[in-house]
């Protein structure tokens, strides 16, 4: 159907669209995790209540999540020319995708830890557990089945950001339909792009799941 | 020697801008190898006593002492080291959804650094004595709400703890399972000299267990002492409706208020003598049983009787003098049965 140069160009599109993904959704972790579980400790009722750091940390995240990704795809592009010293192509991407997504992250994390019984974290502290062990030992391990729903989620979301990015120069797969698709009225290239975010996504979503029921001993 | 002494101790929640006293000057000495019950109706502050003897209530005013030890002069540090010290177990068992069974019990041990090897084998040796060790692999969700409660106080036990706090340990459980786990906790507190303080709202776990109680009602200490006193004779009004389970109606409550109502209670050596059937022979006229029970108390069998007297004044009298002449504690019942 396309001669060799268009199956490579969407070969390369792939591997752009995941490298962007994978990455993004992790150094998105690296950043919200921490981020999620301070909001978590510091709030009023929190294990270290900090009214303070939980207002700067609530501002910051509420801020950053109201601006649209494509609006702040284009505000960050000095920051992002400063921290990888080029605007656009894949790896550029990472940069405003990260930002994008740590804040969402924090509050998945936020969300996930509410849902820890408070007689367990009641329990650990009668046992002379401290804050950072409650975190490590206790927080973190019974939410895991629910901090890794939301990292699935997260990551279906990172996908269609990373496809955005092509209106810019992205790289990757949005790029590949918007160029294509868009600019030169190829509406094959688009479909295909297209049927092949959609695999990708049912891909992460599926193995997500899966994983998440396996690490769930709640059940039966 | 006194394991844990609190003086004067009073704590108060800001709720919304209301100041809402839970405790008011608390003072309570609890002896080395008791096993100590709190008593008192939901919302008495019996959780709130209980969670400032390992500080997790920081009083408002007043002093615990942990062992000789004021826990306030303590360094967080220090504090969380003396928590280890002391287990703790609840109605809701809190143990940790995603770990199987050993690994709950390990895991104080885990939080006080200890190998994991070695607190695999103390973790193995705890499920003996608390006899679930055939579940060791089982996660929480697999287990009944009586083998959750053997698994938390397997954990509680894992540091070696002094004390052992239990906070409604079985307010969630059937009567039969509720009986296995205080049968466990007596047998611990005495293998093990652990001092033990049970928080309850029901009389039946105080008297099976229990040697002293506290009987707390709105914040404050209203009656203390030995279980068998405070069963035979209760003083204040909390102590008489929590021994009459004043809940439980059997009688239609006209038929109750038609006459003068005493409660009696037999001990050992009257329990021999038919002490009603002798009294109706002996003034010819019948009494009414409103409420009859025996009840375990420290291990003595203990019945208690609530009787509805004829009418007339002199020969109510006579009846409960014949009464106390038997040996039986007799006192006047006003409120509801």
């Amino acid at each position: 159907m396309f001669d060799a140069k268009v199956t490579e160009m969407i070969l390369v599109g792939i591997r752009d669209t995941l490298y962007m993904t994978v990455f993004s959704a992790f150094f998105g972790y690296v950043v919200g995790l921490p981020f999620g579980i301070l909001l978590f400790i510091t709030r009023k009722d929190g294990l270290r209540p900090n009214r303070i750091i939980y207002a700067v940390g609530d501002f910051i995240c509420n801020i950053i999540r109201s601006v649209p990704f494509l609006i702040l795809l284009i505000l960050l592009i000095p920051f992002t020319r400063a921290v990888v010293g080029k605007s656009y192509g894949s790896t550029a991407t990472i940069v405003p995708l990260v930002i994008c997504a740590a804040p969402y992250i924090a509050r998945v994390v936020e969300s996930s830890l509410n849902e820890v019984d408070p007689g367990v974290i009641e329990m650990a502290k009668s046992m002379g557990a401290s804050t950072r062990q409650i975190i490590f030992k206790v927080l973190l391990v019974e939410a895991r089945v629910s901090l890794f729903t939301g990292a699935t989620i997260t990551t279906g979301i990172l996908l269609g950001y990373s496809a955005m990015s092509g209106t810019v120069g992205g790289g990757g797969l949005g790029d590949i339909a918007v160029r294509y698709g868009y600019y030169r009225w190829q509406t094959d290239i688009m479909i295909i792009t297209v049927a092949l975010l959609i695999v990708i996504f049912q891909i992460i979503q599926n193995v997500g799941t899966r994983f998440s029921i396996h690490l769930d001993h709640r059940k039966r | 020697m006194q394991e844990i002494e609190i003086r004067n101790l009073s704590k108060q929640f800001d709720v919304k801008g209301h100041v809402v006293d839970a405790l008011r000057g608390i003072s309570l000495s609890i002896e080395k190898g008791d096993i100590f019950g709190i008593i008192g109706m939901s919302g008495a502050g019996k959780s709130t006593l209980v969670r400032s003897i390992n500080f997790l209530e920081k009083p408002t005013d007043g002093q615990v002492f942990v062992g000789g030890v004021d826990l306030a002069s303590l360094s967080g540090r220090e504090l969380r080291k003396k928590r280890s010290e002391i287990g703790m177990i609840f109605q809701s068992f809190n143990l940790l959804e995603q770990k199987n069974v050993l690994d709950n019990v390990c895991f104080p041990l885990e939080l006080a650094g200890i190998k994991k090897k070695e607190a695999r084998k103390k973790a193995k040796e705890l499920l003996e004595t608390v006899n679930i060790a055939d579940k060791e692999k089982a996660y929480p969700s697999q287990l009944s709400g009586g083998q959750k409660q053997r698994v938390a106080i397997a954990r509680a036990l894992a540091t070696n703890p002094k004390i052992l706090l239990c906070d409604e340990a079985t307010s969630a459980l059937d009567p039969q399972t509720t009986e296995s786990i205080l049968r466990l906790l007596k047998e611990i507190n005495e293998k093990l000299d652990l001092t033990i303080v049970v928080i309850t709202h029901q009389m039946s776990v105080v008297t099976q267990i229990c040697k002293k109680v506290a009987i707390i009602e709105a914040g404050s200490v209203v009656e203390e002492g030995l279980v068998e006193d405070i069963f035979a004779a209760p003083k204040s009004d909390a102590a008489r409706e929590l021994i009459l389970e004043k809940k439980v109606r059997y009688t239609p409550v006209e038929a109750l208020h038609a006459h003068r109502r005493i409660r009696i209670v037999f001990n050992e050596n009257s329990s021999e003598e038919p002490v009603i059937a002798n009294l109706i022979l002996k003034y010819r006229v019948p009494v009414n049983i409103l409420k009859a029970d025996t009840k375990n108390v420290g291990g003595k069998a203990r019945g208690e009787m609530i009787l509805g007297l004829p009418e007339g004044e002199k020969l109510q009298e006579d009846m409960i003098e014949s009464l106390r002449k038997s040996g039986l504690t007799v006192t006047e019942v006003r409120e509801n049965v």
